[in-house]
């Protein structure tokens, strides 16, 4: 049994399409594997086999973030205030999979509403990192990361909406993708910032993130503001990086990066031209204010998004002592956490009367500038690297007194995200963390132009077979 | 000061309910009066994860409303979500435009349109207790069946100058938009609402008022009424040295009254900011062409037309092009009456037969028996003094209760005139013979008792006579 669970799912997949293992077996042996989970990194395991679809990922269990809506399975989104809520339907990413022959494993925990970058927000308890589980897994999509780095399960899909998808993958050593703003779409997952929330996979390896994201991407009528990726996503092969143009960001966060993590972004700067690759260095002038912006434009758009948890409809309820406002307000404070409560205040604030100009339209003005330093980029060099975060995996409990410090774990994915274009981390080594301890996964992220999901999947397959080797 | 000398500032406010088959941004059915709650989904009902899909038919149907109402289409209009907790909002934000509308700069009816734009309406809540209001109730129960559906609202300047000129202006907006068939406008059911910014200002004076403003005025005569009386308290007020304070003010149907809103409900902060589950919304020039091309022709144009090309009166052509299904009436009449004219069949439609319709508790002239055929035989017959008014009118009444052909009515009914000159001579002559007092009252200079001898002769012909004929024929006897 154990070596069904050592496949990637593109070989699992290959093997049950050949006949050579059976589609029940394959899924029972992840069940059994989920139900193992000491990490405390699902929600909710599934009580039945595979769910018989047919297609390229047939019989391939995948593990769904909590935020993801699915019909009939409790869906909380980490939090209290959507306990035992059960969606009426089914998130369209969720369909796609399981239209692709794909089988919902379990649902995994992760930061309330996905505001977090520890898993420590989890009104369900924090998810522990499988490599040291004295410290956190990264988040939000923290429970994503700890079952495929677990052996939890063969992959996972989170959300990414300044890093949740990359920083845990960074953390835990696996492959993390946020694709471009648009190319999955965003309905059923429930919303934390949406203008920046996008759907991706977290996985063992690159091939098998191409392979979800193929079965997940693509326009849907269901949400305007996806568009899918034109020509698709096929399995990447590329074996060298000639010809192609790296730009490392000038000077940005110098003295903020780990040493460890340093050195192993070097040494894959190194790998980089070692495979044919030319790496050069570009200004992202406005990236620095990326954290400043994001922190006013994601919890302003939260504070719109989570208003409609107010006990009226569904969820918690807590009555309270008089009229259906103090209910408003008796539920909320019970429901939420009080990162969501800081974010929602932040984001309040941000948006009255007389604030807006000069916080939100700032916040969008940085925006547009940091896409423009972007683009500006792309016209020199094909991609945009950095690490993924700025550290290795951090104790538990170690930064949830200093909100700001926890922010600064999204200090290089966040560019990206306000840009809407996509990134990868992929596993660049190991580093010994800060104050010592055995080494832990350091992660190597990768950006491209919007909608170049085909090329950043190619490359980052060609550095990773030269990692791996 | 004195009362005229304070003129009256009205704008409307008027959320007018499409007609689309779906709501504004989900798949569930339009309704009203249904059983509670069966025309909901996760969309409507804002439950985690669902994203708006914009209805396109509630696009289409915004850009006829901003064609008929002469408007600049914005190449590019955008959602915008405005932010309040309210238990008929589910989402907490309804989805509504903003600083960019769809349409600007339009006018109807010589009032200027400030803007229309494309929002969502809330669902229904009803609040048990004393005061019908959230605070202080006991339970609240909401119905999300309307909650959904697309509204355009239609915003004026402040052009109105009073309550009489606020309902009709509001009036030919609901004909208006019936007739594009965009909307059911019905005020009682809500699909039409009207709401208006009320204010009062030195006569001359271009500085604006203090406004308030007056909304639940769920009729033209209710919009009529509130504006009245809002008028009325602000120049007392005025008057009486004090000042108008800024505040929404409910009209309850029930006094007549004008009741101030609590200002815990009033203390909004919308916290507006760009929709972000929508792109902007850009109308393709092909869609626009459609909008226009769409366009019957408008009560405003109608009117227009009756009173300069067929020199109807400025009443009769308003009252004709109000309603389209009455004006085709009237112009089927006219198509059929070659020689009569236009002002005629207007009398005879807004005049005759209405209240010969109205008399019978009848349809619309559209839907009664008297067809457009038979009406204009009618009034040619009339016009060629083959019958006599008197017994047109009594022709129409049988028209109205059984249809027919006026000819056979007249037949039947022995009405043709007496064309005979010398029979009528006779009946003349034996009339006043009959009636010696008013005849020697006529020739004392009254010619008020000429009415008298006129009746006679009418009853013996059972109305069979021309009037100016019989006139002629009694002064011509009497030598006056």
């Amino acid at each position: 049994m154990a070596g069904l669970l050592e496949l990637t799912v593109a070989e699992a997949a290959a093997k049950i399409a050949a006949g050579e293992v059976s589609r029940a077996e394959y899924f029972e042996a992840w069940r059994d594997a989920a139900a193992a989970d000491e990490l405390n990194a699902y929600l909710w395991r599934a009580e039945e086999g595979d769910s018989g679809g047919e297609g390229p990922l047939a019989g391939i269990p995948v593990a769904v973030k909590d935020l993801f809506c699915t019909a009939g399975i409790a869906t909380t989104a980490g939090s209290r205030i959507l306990e035992g809520h059960r969606p009426l339907y089914t998130a369209t990413a969720v369909r796609r999979l399981a239209e692709a022959g794909a089988g919902v494993l379990g649902k995994t925990n992760m930061d309330e509403f996905a505001m977090g970058s520890s898993n420590e927000n989890s009104a369900y308890g924090p998810v522990l990192n499988p490599h040291d589980r004295a410290r956190v897994p990264g988040g939000s999509s923290g429970g994503s990361a700890a079952v495929v780095a677990g052996g939890l399960a063969p992959c996972a899909i989170g959300t990414d909406t300044g890093g949740s998808i990359r920083q845990p993958a960074a953390l835990c050593g696996i492959v993390g993708l946020k694709p471009t703003y648009g190319a999955v779409s965003r309905y059923g997952m429930i919303a934390f910032a949406s203008s920046l929330d996008q759907c991706g996979p977290l996985t063992r390896d690159v091939t098998d993130a191409a392979l979800l994201l193929e079965a997940m991407q693509g326009g849907d009528p269901c949400d305007s503001t996806s568009v899918g990726i034109e020509g698709g996503v096929e399995a990447p092969s590329r074996e060298d990086l000639r010809g192609l143009r790296f730009a490392v960001p000038a000077g940005l966060a110098d003295d903020a990066v780990d040493a460890g993590v340093r050195e192993v972004f070097e040494a894959t700067l190194s790998r980089i031209e070692a495979l044919g690759g030319e790496v050069g260095e570009i200004p992202l002038h406005h990236a620095e204010h990326g954290i400043s912006a994001y922190y006013v434009i994601a919890p302003a758009e939260a504070s719109s998004n989570l208003a409609r948890y107010d006990g009226v409809r569904y969820g918690m309820r807590s009555e309270g002592e008089g009229d259906v406002v103090e209910m408003y307000e008796s539920t909320r404070a019970a429901g939420f956490g009080e990162e969501v409560k800081r974010r929602i205040m932040l984001g309040t604030y941000a948006l009255s009367s007389g604030y807006y100009e000069a916080y939100y339209g700032q916040a969008q003005k940085v925006r547009t500038k940091i896409a423009a330093d972007f683009s500006a980029a792309f016209e020199r060099f094909d991609f945009v690297v950095t690490p993924t975060s700025p550290s290795v995996a951090f104790g538990l409990g170690e930064k949830t007194d200093d909100p700001l410090a926890m922010y600064m774990n999204d200090f290089f994915t966040v560019p990206m995200s306000l840009a809407g274009i996509p990134a990868i981390s992929i596993p660049a080594g190991r580093a010994e963390p800060e104050g010592g301890g055995p080494r832990l996964p350091v992660g190597f992220q990768i950006a491209a132009p919007a909608f170049g999901e085909q090329r950043l999947l190619d490359a980052a397959y060609a550095l990773e077979r030269a990692i791996d080797g | 000061m004195v009362e005229r000398d304070l003129e009256a500032v009205i704008g409307l406010e008027i959320h007018v309910q499409l007609s689309t088959q779906t709501k504004m941004f989900c798949g569930c059915a339009l309704s009203f009066g249904d059983e509670a709650n069966v025309h909901t989904c996760p969309v409507c009902l804002a439950h985690p994860g669902v994203l708006p899909a914009i209805n396109e038919e509630a696009i289409r149907y915004a850009l006829k409303i901003a064609a008929a109402l002469e408007c600049e289409v914005a190449p590019r209009s955008i959602f915008h979500r405005k932010n309040y907790f309210y238990p008929d909002n589910p989402k907490a934000y309804q989805i509504s435009q903003y600083d960019l509308p769809l349409a600007v700069n339009g006018r109807l009816g010589g009032i200027r349109i400030h803007r229309a734009h494309l929002e969502e309406d809330a669902a229904k809540t009803i609040h048990l207790g004393a005061s019908g209001r959230i605070h202080g109730s006991g339970a609240s129960l909401v119905d999300f069946n309307r909650g959904g559906t697309p509204l355009v609202e239609i915003v004026t300047e402040p052009d109105l100058r009073s309550a009489a000129e606020a309902g009709a202006w509001a009036r030919l907006l609901r004909t208006t938009v019936r007739q594009l068939g965009v909307s059911d406008v019905n005020m009682e059911e809500g699909s039409l609402r009207v709401d208006a910014n009320v204010s009062v200002r030195p006569a001359g004076s271009e500085a604006l008022g203090t406004k308030t403003e007056l909304k639940n005025m769920n009729s033209f005569r209710f919009l009529e009424r509130g504006v009245e009386a809002e008028l009325a308290r602000q120049r007392e007020l005025i008057e009486a040295g004090g000042r108008v304070e800024q505040e929404t003010l409910h009209f309850d149907p029930a006094d007549g009254a004008l009741h101030p809103l609590r200002s815990k409900e009033e203390a909004h902060d919308y916290r507006y900011f760009p929709e972000p589950d929508l792109v902007p919304l850009a109308p393709t020039e092909a869609m626009l062409r459609e909008a226009r091309a769409s366009l019957p022709e408008l009560p405003e144009a109608r009117m227009r037309r009756y009173e300069g090309e067929l020199g109807l009166s400025a009443e009769n052509a308003a009252q004709l092009a109000a309603d389209p299904e009455e004006a085709a009436y009237f112009e089927a009449v006219c198509e059929r009456a070659a020689g009569v004219e236009a002002q005629t069949v207007a009398n005879w439609v807004t005049g005759e037969l209405a209240a010969a319709l109205r008399q019978a508790k009848g349809e619309a002239p559209a839907g009664s028996k008297v067809s457009a055929e038979s009406l204009a035989a009618l009034i040619a017959m009339v016009g060629e003094k083959k019958i006599s008014h008197g017994s047109g009118k009594q022709v129409l009444a049988t028209l109205v209760a059984e249809g027919g052909e006026p000819a056979e009515i007249v037949e039947r009914e022995g009405l043709a005139q007496i064309a005979d000159s010398g029979e009528l001579e006779a009946v003349v002559s034996a009339a006043v013979e009959a009636n010696p007092d008013a005849a020697d009252q006529i020739r004392a200079g009254n010619g008020k008792a000429i009415g008298a001898i006129v009746g006679a002769v009418m009853k013996e012909t059972k109305g069979r006579a021309d009037g100016g004929e019989v006139n002629r024929l009694i002064k011509q006897k009497l030598g006056v």
